[in-house]
């Protein structure tokens, strides 16, 4: 074999790069984390079901942003036919003040960084 | 017609995804055993095939140069062209591999008028920088999404991830953010496509295998994009699933969609593809003689390693063996 020192260096290195989230996972032992949101209001439903809003909030987050800063609109209709106030400051987060129980727990698992707290005022919690 | 059968391949797969995990419930199948299999015919591959390529015997200097060798000291040299040791022969390496500098010299043949040419038309060729566009865009757009992907492989989500996406979607257009590599790739990948179909003779020698790799490519990066921005599935199920693949604990969540398991169906079919065709190039270029070695045939001597001692009879030998004969038969000797 020539030059078969490089080649084979390079093999490991490429064998090293493919298989490193698993060392990564070994060093920090958290593969099996699985986040798990706090829902702490005593309401029963949120402005559309949940498995919509799972998928759908920052569509819906991003519409009523639009709608209220743009058209100056800040009634929402739900499916349902309930009326809502757009706003994410006296509508969502009167159920939902736990930013980092809520929405931090998913959005951290899934490297997702909103840049909702660019405009709005982020909650105070206790850390 | 050869890009008829790819395209067919294609959605072939898809649709197999698709049947398999809404009609026949085989998760567990798409989403564990295909690639836990995927990855392991990729790696085995890509050793083996590195291997078989690292005993072929390269005993002499075959360097593919466009330029001046070194030589006389008033003789001007371009060692890039022309690498006359290692570290030259690294820098042309690097920029081949880093800035694909043999596709920037690709060129197009045309026929231009001339009045004066037989015919009255000359071959005309002129620089043609689409090709290299297309591909070191499709390249870089590929790197920067696996590195995305890395937050689906990390928990805590390792630290590039973030800064990456930051670049990636610096426009903040939407919500979800707009990756502009994921506009960009489309585009090269499309563009790609459209020139193995407009060029004549480069549609002459496409063949399937040319085509297969673009549409499975196109159909990872349109699938990734549907998940993302319109059809939508769960996230943390999603990394949940590819965190229990890392983990070797392998966990199917119930409602992920089954446009992830399309994704990674035809994500499982592109690595298992690599060992076997010519996306080996990510290898190839690496080992390539023409380019990997240093122009000094002349600079040095390199002696076949299995030339085995051959017996030689000189003149001067042959001569003194059969000196009385060539006297007596008075013919002239070299050694009086």
């Amino acid at each position: 074999m020539y030059d078969g020192g490089k080649i084979v260096a390079g093999l490991v290195l490429f064998l090293a790069l493919v298989t490193s989230p698993i060392w990564y996972n070994v060093v920090t032992g958290k593969a099996e984390y699985k986040p798990e949101p706090k829902i702490v209001t005593q309401e029963k439903e949120c402005v559309a079901p949940k498995a919509w809003m799972t998928a759908m909030h920052m569509t819906l987050l991003n519409d009523w942003r639009d709608s209220v800063v743009r058209e100056g609109n800040r009634e929402y209709v739900a499916a349902n036919g309930k009326a809502y106030n757009m706003s994410l400051q006296n509508t969502c987060m009167q159920c939902h003040p736990n930013k980092a129980e809520f929405c931090d727990r998913c959005h951290n698992y899934a490297s997702v960084k909103p840049y909702c707290w660019d405009c709005h005022v982020e909650p105070k919690e206790k850390k | 017609m050869n890009a008829l059968y790819a395209l067919f391949a294609v959605v072939v797969l898809v649709l197999l995804a698709f049947l398999g995990v809404s009609a026949a419930g085989l998760q567990v199948v798409f989403g564990v055993i295909v690639p836990y299999a995927a990855v392991s015919v990729f790696l085995i591959g890509i050793v083996y095939r590195v291997l078989k390529w690292a005993t072929i015997p390269v005993p002499f200097r075959i360097t593919t140069v466009c330029g001046q060798q070194k030589s006389l000291p008033w003789i001007k040299s371009s060692p890039l062209e022309s690498p006359p040791n290692g570290l030259w022969t690294a820098a042309r390496m690097a920029l081949e591999v880093l800035a694909f500098r043999s596709l920037f010299r690709n060129t197009s043949i045309s026929l231009a008028s001339d009045d004066k040419a037989p015919g009255g038309k000359r071959i005309v060729y002129s620089a043609n920088f689409f090709l290299w566009l297309g591909a070191i865009a499709f390249h870089y757009c590929f790197l920067v999404i696996l590195l995305r992907h890395f937050r689906f492989f990390t928990e805590p989500v390792v630290f590039f991830v973030p800064l990456v996406q930051v670049l990636d979607g610096f426009f903040q257009v939407g919500a979800p953010v707009v990756y502009m590599t994921g506009l960009i790739i489309l585009g090269a990948l499309g563009y790609l496509l459209f020139r193995r179909f407009a060029n004549p003779q480069v549609r002459y020698i496409s063949l399937a295998a040319d085509y297969f790799p673009l549409f499975l490519l196109l159909g990872i990066v349109i699938s990734g994009i549907l998940m993302r921005y319109f059809l939508k599935v769960d996230v943390v199920k999603a990394k949940e699933l590819t965190m229990g693949l890392i983990g070797f604990h392998p966990v199917v969540p119930d409602g992920i969609g089954s446009l992830f398991y399309i994704h990674l169906f035809l994500v499982s079919a592109l690595v298992v593809y690599f060992p076997f065709s010519k996306l080996m190039h990510m290898g190839g270029v690496f080992l390539s003689p023409t380019r990997n070695l240093s122009n000094d045939s002349r600079a040095r001597r390199h002696v076949n390693p299995w030339n085995y001692p051959v017996h030689v009879h000189t003149y001067e030998e042959w001569e003194e063996e059969y000196r009385d004969k060539i006297e007596a038969a008075g013919i002239p000797l070299d050694k009086g």
